[in-house]
């Protein structure tokens, strides 16, 4: 439900003439609050990226300027860490998307006849909001770990060679992002599926068109609002998560995205400016993608 | 129905429903394994099965960091449920049922925040909080936390504004009510229904954050950051103890409320 609700639907007015106090009694507070802790700590970042360290040499201690040189230190320093988040994004959306749409498909379209069923694996696929994501992911970390009885079988069946652990590759990470991202997919996928009207599955069948045609003409461009949130809400996350590509959980050193170089260089290295720019490039990027995503597939409306 | 049981010509009948069930195994998979952990009888790494024990469920703050931590989580994501839930329902009513100059710029404000990784958030907020010189703890969390649920809430109880028939409060206001009246018995218990999903998602996102937590909250210790750092050392069975018991205790809420729904539209049909 949340998720199907960018959409913005015709105003009803009603009251025109004293409505604008009430309105603006409405709007205003979380208006403030949004420009305050949001507006105002992106301009802030933008500014700190752009901060030059100060004359006394210590660290942690910079003052205002217009660096550049914080953004290429950051990209040349740090673009394989870039590359991964990006690509791993890429690779976790896409094995997100094919995996959750069977699921919201049965859910969505043939358990509506059984609204029991239907609620019931609503709830299964919301289920792993309940629970702490660190938890479940340390789960798999154990569920996968070297000698486990699914590894085991994974190198008896020569899937892994006999040397080749699982836990701390690029592949790992994937999986780990592939899972604590379905539900985010699946959900907008259900709830737009569940709204299609099967008269136009069985109007296109009726006319001699194949089931392959009939899911390529009628079901896959009426699912669309569902692949373009699901997709960005899975995406944009993934891209900045490090959670799963820590050395603690999924990953291991050769993992690390770029999460874990903003955390290290705010956190640990007190390098403010260089984090602030990594975020930035982040951001960036991600409006880039964004904006060119939702243009080309003709649902600027959709925000 | 033919062109459904067809569907996916390569596929055979009955092999979807076969697939979902494997979908959502895989999905409870580490549900089940963090509950049954829970019950392990453990030293300080909780990796390996050794027995079964109730100890840990028994001895929850064997472990008084953790309880303190899980204190500490519960405060944060209800004072930021609570400010989030207010001010994100009175912007998504305005959002549904007033047209003004500004009103897509509105929403696609609100809508920037979702589309912000967490570390951008969380990052941009810490070096706000310390340019200002407040250092990071339990406020500036709090803060965050209202900061990232309020888009949710706004989206949550816009799809509830929506489907409200305005002919209620204008029949409202026929009978002479007067507007906080219309609005106290008719559109908030109308808007409930959407108010409080927006709460329990907004305390569920709240309760479970980690990265925005981990750049605002300097020394004040939440849940999710316990494990995080626990994860390099062991994480002690009473943390699979304490997410299990949220775990049931939300899954019990939402079972009852759509069982009870389900008997209630039974109910309704019988009357029809």
């Amino acid at each position: 439900m949340a998720f199907a609700a960018f959409g913005s639907s015709a105003p009803t007015t009603q009251g025109q003439t004293k409505s604008g106090r009430v309105v603006l009694a409405l709007l205003l507070p979380g208006l403030i609050y949004l420009v305050l802790f949001f507006v105002i700590p992106l301009v802030s970042l933008v500014l700190t990226s752009l901060e030059a360290p100060a004359a006394s040499g210590k660290i942690g201690e910079y003052v205002p300027g217009f660096d550049i040189g914080n953004y290429s230190y950051v990209v040349t320093k740090y673009w394989p860490q870039i590359a991964r988040s990006f690509g791993f994004a890429f690779l976790a959306t896409i094995i997100s998307l094919l995996i959750s749409y069977p699921l919201a498909y049965f859910i969505g379209v043939k358990a509506r006849s059984r609204p029991m069923l239907q609620r019931m694996l609503v709830t299964l696929v919301i289920a792993p909001f309940f629970i702490s994501f660190l938890l479940r992911t340390i789960a798999w970390k154990q569920l996968l770990a070297d000698h486990s009885p699914i590894m085991e079988w994974a190198h008896q069946v020569g899937l892994l060679s006999p040397s080749q652990s699982f836990i701390g590759s690029e592949a790992a990470v994937v999986f780990g992002l592939v899972y604590n991202f379905i539900p985010f997919m699946t959900l907008p996928l259900y709830t737009s599926l569940e709204r299609l009207d099967i008269r136009f599955l069985e109007a296109g069948s009726d006319l001699y068109a194949s089931p392959a045609k009939v899911f390529r003409k009628i079901t896959l461009p009426l699912s669309m609002p569902g692949i373009i949130s699901g997709t960005l809400l899975t995406f944009i996350p993934i891209a900045g998560d490090y959670v799963n590509a820590s050395r603690d959980f999924l990953g291991s050193s050769n993992t690390s995205m770029i999460g874990t170089m903003v955390d290290a260089d705010f956190l640990q290295n007190r390098n403010y400016p260089a984090a602030s720019a990594m975020s930035v490039v982040l951001m960036g990027i991600i409006l880039i993608l964004v904006t060119w995503y939702v243009r080309k597939s003709g649902t600027e409306d959709l925000l | 129905m033919k062109v459904l049981r067809s569907f996916w010509s390569g596929l055979k009948r009955g092999s979807l429903p076969v697939y979902s069930l494997l979908a959502v195994v895989f999905l409870l998979t580490p549900i089940f394994y963090t509950i049954v952990f829970s019950f392990n009888k453990s030293l300080r790494r909780n990796t390996v099965w050794n027995s079964f024990t109730f100890d840990n469920w028994t001895h929850i703050c064997a472990r008084q960091d953790l309880c303190n931590a899980v204190g500490n989580s519960i405060m944060i994501s209800l004072i930021s449920t609570l400010i989030a839930t207010a001010l994100g329902t009175a912007l998504a009513i305005a959002l549904v049922r007033y047209r003004f100059k500004f009103r897509s710029a509105v929403n696609f404000a609100l809508f920037l925040p979702m589309a912000t990784p967490e570390i951008v958030m969380g990052a941009g907020l810490a070096g706000l909080f310390f340019n200002a010189g407040v250092g990071p703890g339990f406020v500036p969390t709090v803060i965050a936390h209202v900061m990232f649920c309020l888009s949710f809430v706004v989206v949550t109880v816009k799809a509830r504004v929506q489907t409200l028939d305005p002919a209620l409060e204008e029949a409202g206001r026929d009978l002479y009510a007067n507007p906080s009246q219309v609005f106290w018995k008719i559109t908030f218990p109308l808007l409930l229904p959407g108010v409080l999903s927006a709460a329990l998602l907004s305390f569920a996102l709240s309760f479970d954050d980690f990265i925005i937590t981990y750049f605002n909250s300097g020394s004040v210790n939440t849940f999710p950051k316990f494990i995080y750092v626990a994860a390099k050392g062991g994480v002690p069975a009473q943390a699979n103890v304490i997410a299990s018991s949220v775990f049931l205790l939300a899954i019990i809420i939402v079972l009852a409320t759509q069982i009870s729904g389900h008997f209630k539209r039974k109910r309704l049909q019988h009357v029809k």
